[in-house]
Formats: C-alpha cells, sequence, structure tokens
C-alpha cells in the first residue's frame, strides 16, 4: 500500500523526523492562503501516488500567494499518469545547499531492512542505480540485532561529512527505521534529503510504502488507505475477496491461481490477444465468487470476450460450473465465453456446462486460441 | 528416491482441526501421507478420524516420531506456529498459509536457519514425492512417479505444468512450491542443490516468476553446478510494473524482477525457456536424449 508525500511526512512528523512546515489543500483558494501564512516563495506539489509528477507539470513555484492561487489552479487540473491530482501541498521554497538520499527498502535477497545512501539526491533513484550504481552505499540491517550504531555512522560518514550533518543524518536514519519496522513497511525514502540553511537536514518528499500482509496490525495505516491507487474495478473485486487488476486490453479473464492467472495472461498475448484483467478466483470453491468475477468483468464496455482457466486442486470444477450457470441464469451474457476445466470434479463439471450447451475446452493452449479468434 | 519426503515420512499438522487443516489432513491420508498427530492449542485428546490431536508441537513429539509438520493455521498465528515448531526441532517446516507479514517472515528465516531446520513456504501448496508421500494441497493424481524434479513459485501454474509432465509420460521424483511471497524458507538454489543430488532424478523443471531476483541467482547456479538438464517457464511476462499480480511477490518494483531480466538469465546459463507450460515436457525430452 501506497500513501501521500503529506502522508509519509505526517508520519515522519510523528517518528521526530525533521519536516518543513507546509500544509495540504485541496483548492486553489486555500493554496493561496496557505502561501501567505507561510509567507515568501511557496512550492506547490501535486500528491498523487505515482513518480514522474515533477516531469508531469505537478511541481511549481510561486511568489506570492496570487500566483500560487493560480499554479495551484494549473496543477489540480492535471491527470498524471491517469491519476487526477485532487491535492496539493503547499511548502516553503527552501534554499537547498546539496540534496542526498536516503531510503529504507526491505531487501528480498539479504532478508533485511536495506538501507541505502547517497550524495547524488534528488534524482531519479532507480534510474542512478543503474547509471552510477557506485553512487549509492548499502548497508543491510540485520532484523534480529536492528541497527549498530558504530557501522550506521561508519556508512553515513562517507556521504555526511560534518559532525553535524552525520549527527542529523544518523538520527533520521534511526528513527526512519522504527518507522519501518514499527508500522510494517516495505519502503520509506526521502529523495531529497536537503541540506538548507545553517547545516540542517530536512525530509523535503517522503515516499512510504506498507506491507499488505501486515496491514491487519495497523488499523491507524489502513485508515489512510487512499482508494485513487485502484480503479473501480480493482475496488469491487476486492470487497468480493478477488485478486484483481486492470489492464487496458479485450480479454476478461477468470483463472484460480496467481501463478496460473499470469501465465494464461501470458498466453494471450502470446496469441496476439490482449487481456483486459488479472483476476485470481483464489482457492476456495463458491459458486458465487464465479458470479461476482463474471458480473464485474461484463461491466467492463472494453471486454469482448471471457476466458475461464481452472485448474482444480481445492477449487472444484463442479463449483466452478455452477458459478457459471447462476451468473448465466442472472445476467445476460451477451460476450463469448470461452471456457477450460480441468481437476478435481472436473467431468462433473464439464457435463453441467455441456447439458445447458456450453463447449468446454481441456487444453490451455487450445482455450486461449479460440478466446483469441473471437474477441 | 526423491528429495526431501519420501515413504517413510511421518507428518504432523498444525492446525489439524481447522477448516483447511483438516480437510488436508484427512486429503493427504488418503494419499497415502503418514499423518501421525496434529496439533491445536487446548484440543489435546480429541481426534480427527484415527489422529491424535496435541495442543503442543512438544507433547506431540514426545508420542510420535515427526520428520515433517505442514502448517495450516491463520496468517495472524503462523509465525508462532513456525517458531513452535522449530523450538520443538521438526527437520521440515511447511508453511502453507497466505499473507505472512515480510518483516515477520524475515524473523522467521533466521530463526529456523539458526536451529539448522528447513523451512518451505510460506504462501506454498507444499511438496510431493509422487506415490509416497505427500505434504500439501496439490491434487495427488495428476501426479506420477518418475525423474523429473519440479521447483515452483506457484500453485495451480505447477499442476498445469506436472498434468503436462505426467500426460506426456514423464513422472516426478518430487515437486516442491517454494512459495509466491518476497521472503521464503528455501529458494530455487536450495532444491536445485538436493535434486542434482538426488540420483533418481534425472532432469528438473523451473517454474519462476516476476518479482525479485531468485531465478537469475538459479540460473547463475545451474551453470556452474548442474549436470542434470533443467528447462525454465517465467510467469508474469505481460504484466505491467509496479502492480501486484496476486502474489505478494509477484511486483516488479525499481526496476528489477522483470520477465526480460529471468529469461535474458536463463537463456546466457544454456536453460531453455518455455513459452507456454505444454512446451516444456518436448524441452526436457530433448535434453534428456542428448545426456
Amino acid at each position: 500500500m501506497k500513501v501521500h508525500e503529506y502522508q509519509g511526512k505526517q508520519l515522519f512528523g510523528e517518528y521526530g523526523v525533521p519536516v518543513p512546515v507546509e500544509m495540504v489543500v485541496t483548492t486553489a483558494e486555500q493554496a493561496a492562503e496557505a502561501a501567505a501564512k507561510i509567507g515568501g516563495t511557496v512550492v506547490i506539489k501535486a500528491q498523487v501516488l505515482v513518480g514522474g509528477r515533477g516531469k508531469a507539470g505537478g511541481v511549481k513555484i510561486a511568489k506570492s500567494p496570487d500566483e500560487a492561487r493560480e499554479r495551484a489552479a494549473e496543477i489540480l487540473a492535471l491527470t498524471i499518469k491517469e491519476l487526477p491530482v485532487e491535492k496539493v501541498l503547499v511548502a516553503p521554497a527552501a534554499d537547498i545547499k546539496q540534496e542526498f538520499y536516503l531510503g529504507l527498502v526491505l531487501d528480498r535477497n539479504t532478508k533485511s531492512v536495506l538501507l541505502m545512501v547517497s550524495k547524488a539526491g534528488g534524482v531519479d533513484i532507480e534510474e542512478l542505480a543503474v547509471s552510477s550504481p557506485d553512487e549509492i552505499l548499502k548497508l543491510p540491517i540485520d532484523p534480529v540485532k536492528g541497527i549498530q550504531d558504530a557501522e550506521l555512522k561508519q556508512t553515513l560518514s562517507k556521504v555526511f561529512e560534518t559532525p553535524k550533518l552525520l549527527e542529523q543524518a544518523q538520527d533520521t536514519v534511526t528513527k526512519l527505521y522504527r518507522l519501518f519496522v514499527e508500522k510494517d513497511c516495505s519502503l520509506v525514502e526521502i529523495n531529497p534529503y536537503g541540506l538548507v540553511e545553517d547545516e540542517v537536514l530536512l525530509a523535503l518528499d517522503a515516499k512510504v510504502n506498507f506491507d499488505d500482509n501486515a496491514l491487519f496490525k495497523h488499523p491507524d495505516i489502513e485508515a489512510l488507505k487512499n482508494l485513487e491507487e485502484y480503479s473501480a474495478d480493482e475496488i469491487e473485486a476486492n470487497k468480493h475477496g478477488l485478486s484483481f487488476v486492470s489492464l487496458d486490453g479485450d480479454i476478461g479473464c477468470i483463472v484460480n491461481g496467481a501463478g496460473l492467472a499470469m501465465a494464461t495472461l501470458d498466453i494471450i498475448k502470446l496469441y496476439g490477444g490482449s487481456p483486459a484483467n488479472f483476476l485470481d478466483v483464489g482457492g476456495s470453491s463458491n459458486p458465487e465468487k464465479v458470479l461476482n468475477a463474471l458480473s464485474i468483468i461484463l461491466g467492463n464496455p472494453n471486454c469482448k470476450a471471457v476466458l475461464i482457466n481452472i485448474f482444480g486442486g481445492i477449487t472444484r470444477c463442479d463449483d466452478i460450473a455452477k458459478g457459471i450457470l447462476m451468473a448465466m441464469d442472472q445476467i445476460d451474457i451477451k460476450l463469448p465465453l470461452v471456457i477450460r476445466l480441468i481437476g478435481t470434479n472436473d467431468k462433473e463439471g464439464r457435463k453441467l456446462l455441456t447439458d445447458r450447451g456450453l463447449e468446454v475446452a481441456e487444453s490451455l493452449s487450445e482455450a486461449v486460441e479460440k478466446v483469441v479468434s473471437v474477441a | 528416491m526423491s528429495i526431501l519426503i519420501d515413504e517413510k515420512t511421518q507428518v504432523l499438522v498444525q492446525g489439524i482441526t481447522g477448516r483447511d487443516g483438516a480437510f488436508h489432513a484427512r486429503a493427504m491420508t488418503a494419499d497415502g501421507t503418514k499423518v501421525v498427530a496434529g496439533v491445536t492449542p487446548g484440543k489435546a485428546g480429541e481426534k480427527l478420524d484415527e489422529i491424535p490431536v496435541y495442543s503442543t508441537v512438544k507433547e506431540a513429539m514426545a508420542e510420535h516420531r515427526v520428520d515433517a509438520t505442514v502448517i495450516f493455521v491463520p496468517a495472524k498465528f503462523s509465525s508462532a506456529a513456525v517458531r513452535e515448531a522449530a523450538d520443538a526441532g521438526v527437520p521440515l517446516i511447511i508453511c502453507i498459509t497466505e499473507g505472512v507479514p515480510v518483516l515477520e517472515m524475515i524473523h522467521n528465516y533466521s530463526y529456523v536457519q539458526e536451529r539448522g531446520l528447513r523451512l518451505i513456504g510460506p504462501n506454498c501448496p507444499g511438496l510431493i514425492s509422487p506415490g509416497k508421500c505427500k505434504i500439501g494441497i496439490m491434487p495427488a493424481r495428476i501426479h506420477k512417479p518418475g525423474g523429473i524434479g519440479v521447483i515452483s513459485r506457484s500453485g495451480t501454474l505447477t499442476y498445469e505444468v506436472v498434468y503436462n509432465l505426467t500426460m506426456a509420460g514423464m513422472g516426478q521424483s518430487t515437486c516442491v512450491g517454494i512459495g509466491g511471497d518476497p521472503v521464503i524458507g528455501s529458494n530455487f538454489i536450495d532444491m536445485l542443490k538436493l535434486f542434482e543430488a538426488d540420483p533418481d532424478t534425472t532432469g528438473v523443471v523451473v517454474i519462476g516468476e516476476i518479482g525479485g531476483e531468485d531465478e537469475e541467482a538459479a540460473a547463475d547456479f545451474i551453470r556452474e553446478h548442474m549436470s542434470k538438464p533443467v528447462a525454465a517457464f517465467i510467469s508474469g511476462r505481460s504484466a505491467p510494473p509496479g502492480k501486484r499480480m496476486g502474489h505478494a511477490g509477484a511486483i516488479i518494483s525499481g526496476g528489477k524482477g522483470t520477465s526480460e531480466a529471468k529469461v535474458k538469465a536463463f537463456h546466457e546459463a544454456g536453460v531453455p525457456v518455455a513459452d507456454k507450460p505444454d512446451e516444456i515436457p518436448g524441452l526436457l525430452a530433448k535434453m534428456l536424449q542428448a545426456t
């Protein structure tokens, strides 16, 4: 789960990480008022859950409240990578002398929380990792032992060269790590970590992601969830316990199991088709889930045909067939359905469907070929 | 032969009185697995059919030899279950549960490692040595005893691949689902080592997916250390970056974990990558003939 910059900074504040005094607003008028309160030149930043907002025109400078009103209006009218801008952050335009990078990430390889630090902050860190990997220093933090102060100091001293800066950086990393562990984050990033007047380091941006598996432990974090991160279909599917991702093609897919669902999309592409969604109905044998899945998929105006691919293990093919028949009774299905059933109780499932005049394929390749030809 | 489990393996089921635990304890028994005991806190003295239930792993182990335990408890309690099994010294711990917090798994991983034990999963279908022992949730009847080892991050996709192998007359020595989470107890390399050492395994199928760099590491290992033929399949080739495709671990992030990088790594290691699961038996057969 992702949160906005301003939400991340609020968390930073709670953990004692220095952040600028700033305000989040939803209208141009409020932006002007905020600029007046803050005083001087301000920066207005779009709050969207995707990267690259600067390049998209989502970050602008304003020298007066009137200018802030105009700039905020421009930004609030933007849609960045399909996400409409609904909030902007108004912050004092700091005189940044140097930009650093600080990041903590859950690292799958070292099975640790990996600290990343760089003198080259303010740029796209993913690009930097490719173009000049030596610019990023890394320190794996042993999850059992936690931060070892001497080790941390040694790594940070290569980037923060004066005692005053080093002390602040060490304090900030220690606090960020506490946030990371206490709130089950998967990423905590400050980019840029800016040097402003008087040797003061501030978090000028905040990127915080959380481990979805751990949200049940943190109702306070779950309450920060921004529904705009998800499509309407994804939200609806989620309500019904379906794992769903909207895609831009025209073949609706219902599959059991995430790996098989991904593979099914890949094979559709291989045969020249284009999937409209990823959908994993999960392992349970619940006909209702199939009905819900079908109604979400059929509600997508781009969808031209539907592929149902089930390899029954715990999932019983006859339950899936019952779900399909239930859907046929309740919804007027105008699109072609291509069904592939195999595994637990497949004979019973196939019989239920063929009795109603539906065709059922046995092989996955055959089913995909067919759905691509009718879409 | 097979790896990790065989006809002698005695199995404990943690969470045996729960809906999933009870269902699969019965299914495993019906498939010929020696399920010797179950654990559910507070239910000591009860029985599931003929299987005695204990309150703790330790109590069960005082009465039975336990070679492996399989965990069917909800995500909230599964880390405690893993640790309980590790404290009792169960050599092989299999965690089926989906949704275990990743930071907890990092801790569980070191906990199990420090005690010299082996953890498989979480978020996995378990493992099966066809005709000998099944510890997990896969349909046993699509399998067939034979010489192919299968390692996979997925569940139903593994069934698809196994089904194609069986239809082509290629039986399996052991099929292991290592799990779809970002941090798992055993990775591809751990299993490749065992298959390389198993005299009855003639070839191996690796089923990877987007996210992380375990496939790339496996490719390096295969090039350096595997004498047996290996074929691969990677799912998620059409997945958009930044989107979690069902499995917690199946996400391309920070430019890492793309299918292109994985396919490239396998090709460079001389491992053919199938475009579809039904191509795998053909690829393997070709390599097996050449050896």
